[in-house]
């Protein structure tokens, strides 16, 4: 009997319950490799390319554009070409979804939790198992949520630990201590302590980045490969009226506005991700916060352009990763050290290429920690 | 995030508010929670249990007990207000309003602006709204369209405990009176809430759900009605676009126009009679602003011209009800096809 792989509806983020089929990018019959991109799935949150996890043929698709299917309902088969339709027609019928207690269980075990680090309780989420823990710093105004396409994926393989910064997500409001590159670095530094983590692989998106790069130059025996996404920190240009924007905005219509800037395609920003920032800066001290770290790493709207030296220098394996389309910090910055460590520009990609071309990040980060 | 109530995420609120800002009290009826027993203190955390828990932390300076007499809550309130406090008082049904309407109508509403700017009247009034519970014609009616009415009051209409929250802590950071309705048969409605202080701007709806078909614009337990509808409507392959304006002064008309541009259909749902109501008021500014837009005529299911009946036979069918709410979007939806 050939090999019949079943193709089911993945989970994207933590709350994640069910996903809508937008439409198949192949057809049934046509032959796919791993890593194609098979079909749009829609959340509540985000848009998303599903891709293929093996090669055969997209023998059977199960669930039709506007489908709406749970986390691990069936919605493709793929198969090789010799396989019987008869075992095909069995398989689908004799498939069944995981029941929602086990989701539920699954669900419970990669709940986020939270530690203690200095005056700071800070919010993380620890997944998978094994080998040096890949570490995730989110940008400005973000939180550990930005990985939800990247963490689960790489958490595959070893251990993965997405950190919520001191202002944000659900980690202390109120800023006590320093918040430069170097006081981020810091917290990070506490808490892998708290976790009694000592060698790490790094990833960092944009502010985050920046944390990242402080922490490998401080500490580099420590840091054994460091990737940086859209970075923060490397060049003094940034979109002020993207930093101004986020700090101020209050309603959903201005938020939306500011929250397209970030991505390449603004069909992207769902109305939930909108009302999600939003519920993060309603919150007591999520304003002040946010104006001094804005103040702090973008005075009048310039960065402090301290790391694009140590980036090219750094004996760490580095690699940098940025959207073609990045609005938000240019492109030119990554351009910039291209002849000293490798640079992956995305196409069709803006200020979030983890999230808006997760596959092709999670294989550039899974590749680097491989060494 | 933990699941809270509504009577929950009111109470943890009033308790954060109060630990933030010693000019905070809350003054009504047996707001301590002790009536009915034999002398404790709090025993049932007043007649609505959201007071709970504030005798014993805020002390009786704070936590004011009051004879059965609006007129009194809401002077002394209103006064409070003006010289200082930030109180918070219990209207323990919206339905005695009348009692102490000059209050809250002709004094809160006006100390701003009759003081030129010069005086400022931070004073939230919390009331109970609503049907469905056989409490009769005195005790069962929704009339946050009169309070609507008033310039120089906010009222705040929500229908879960995020908005609950965030809507109620927002009304008491607020320099100007402002009415925030409960609904009676919502207080154990539980939803996620975080533990945080947090706030929600006044004139900003939610969309509950996005839709491309009818635009449904509910408040309050209508809300739950018309997502029941909503649900029924989508297997049926119609999408409904929900509109909860949480507020209904200020009323977030942009977000309703822009959903009309685009649907062109537009249902209104409200629990309250409709003349001069809410979906008439609703109904008007539709009309007036996105005319051109509308593909069908606008339909409002509202209670009828009546009191509330006592008999549970005819409540339910003086209430809007999901199948109601159904017909009504199917109407508009095929009008003209």
């Amino acid at each position: 009997m050939s090999a019949i792989t079943a193709i089911t509806m993945p989970k994207w983020g933590l709350t994640m319950t069910e996903g809508k089929i937008l439409g198949w990018l192949k057809a049934a019959g046509d032959a796919v490799a791993a890593s194609d991109e098979l079909v749009e799935i829609e959340t509540t949150k985000i848009t998303n390319v599903l891709e293929a996890g093996e090669t055969g043929v997209l023998r059977r698709i199960v669930a039709a554009p506007g489908a709406t299917l749970p986390i691990g309902g069936l919605i493709a088969v793929v198969a090789s070409l010799d396989t019987p339709d008869s075992e095909i027609d069995a398989f689908v019928a004799g498939f069944t979804a995981p029941e929602p207690a086990a989701a539920e269980a699954e669900n419970t075990a990669s709940a986020p939790q939270e530690l203690a680090a200095g005056d700071y309780r800070l919010h993380y989420l620890d997944l998978g198992d094994g080998g040096v823990p890949i570490v995730f710093i989110h940008g400005f105004g973000a939180d550990l949520n930005t990985w939800m396409f990247n963490q689960p994926a790489l958490a595959e393989r070893q251990r993965t630990i997405a950190l919520d910064l001191p202002g944000h997500g659900g980690s202390t409001k109120a800023l006590s201590s320093a918040f430069d590159s170097a006081g981020f670095a810091a917290d990070i530094d506490r808490a892998l302590a708290a976790l009694g983590i000592n060698r790490v692989h790094l990833v960092g998106h944009s502010m985050g980045g920046a944390v990242a790069l402080h922490l490998a130059g401080w500490q580099p025996d420590r840091v054994v490969s460091l990737t940086l996404i859209a970075s923060a920190e490397l060049g003094a240009e940034i979109n002020a009226a993207f930093i101004g924007g986020f700090v101020k905005m209050e309603r959903r219509r201005e938020a939306q506005k500011v929250l397209r800037l970030l991505v390449h395609d603004p069909a992207l920003v769902s109305r939930q991700m909108v009302e999600d920032v939003l519920r993060y800066k309603r919150l007591d001290g999520v304003a002040a916060a946010l104006s001094a770290i804005a103040a702090e790493w973008f005075p009048n709207g310039v960065q402090r352009a301290r790391w694009a030296e140590i980036a090219a220098t750094l004996a760490i394996p580095t690699q940098i990763i940025w959207g073609s389309d990045d609005k938000i910090i240019p492109l030119a910055h990554a351009e910039a050290l291209a002849d000293r460590v490798p640079v992956h520009i995305l196409d069709a990609a803006g200020h979030l290429p983890h999230m808006e071309k997760s596959a092709e990040v999670n294989r550039l980060i899974a590749r680097f920690v491989a060494g | 995030m933990p699941q809270k109530s509504i009577r929950q995420a009111l109470n943890e609120a009033l308790a954060q508010e109060m630990r933030r800002d010693p000019r905070i009290i809350v003054i009504g009826e047996d707001v301590s929670g002790g009536a009915g027993s034999e002398g404790q203190r709090d025993a049932y955390g007043g007649v609505l249990g959201v007071t709970k828990g504030l005798i014993g932390e805020f002390g009786d300076a704070r936590v004011i007990d009051t004879p059965i007499t609006e007129s009194a809550i809401m002077g002394a309130a209103a006064g409070a207000a003006v010289t200082g406090l930030r109180p918070v008082a219990e209207l323990m049904f919206s339905d005695f309003l009348g009692v102490c309407f000059d209050q809250i109508f002709n004094q809160a509403a006006k100390f701003r602006y009759m003081f030129g700017g010069k005086a400022k009247t931070p004073l939230v009034i919390r009331t109970m709204i609503g049907a469905g519970r056989s409490a009769a014609a005195q005790h069962s009616q929704s009339p946050y369209g009169i309070f609507t009415s008033v310039p120089g009051l906010k009222c705040v209409v929500p229908s879960n405990a995020y908005d609950a929250k965030g809507l109620l802590i927002q009304a008491i950071r607020d320099d100007d009176p402002v009415i925030f309705c409960e609904h009676k048969l919502m207080y154990d409605l539980r939803t996620e809430v975080p533990d945080e202080p947090y706030t929600i701007p006044f004139g900003e709806a939610n969309i509950v759900r996005d839709g491309d078909d009818v635009t449904v614009v509910a408040l309050a337990r209508m809300v739950h009605y018309a997502g029941e509808a909503a649900d029924a409507l989508a297997k049926d392959g119609i999408e409904v676009e929900l509109i909860d304006p949480r507020t209904t002064s200020p009323l977030d008309e942009d977000t309703i126009l822009e959903s009309v541009e685009r649907t062109g259909r537009l249902v209104i749902v409200d629990e309250a009679t409709p003349r001069c109501s809410i979906a008439t008021d609703i109904a008007a500014l539709v009309a007036d602003k996105a005319f051109d837009a509308l593909k069908a005529p606008i339909r409002r299911v509202t209670a009828p011209h009546t009191p509330v009946p006592f008999a549970p036979g005819l409540e339910k069918l003086y209430i809007p009800s999901p199948e109601k709410i159904a017909a009504a979007v199917r109407e508009v939806y095929g009008y003209g096809k």
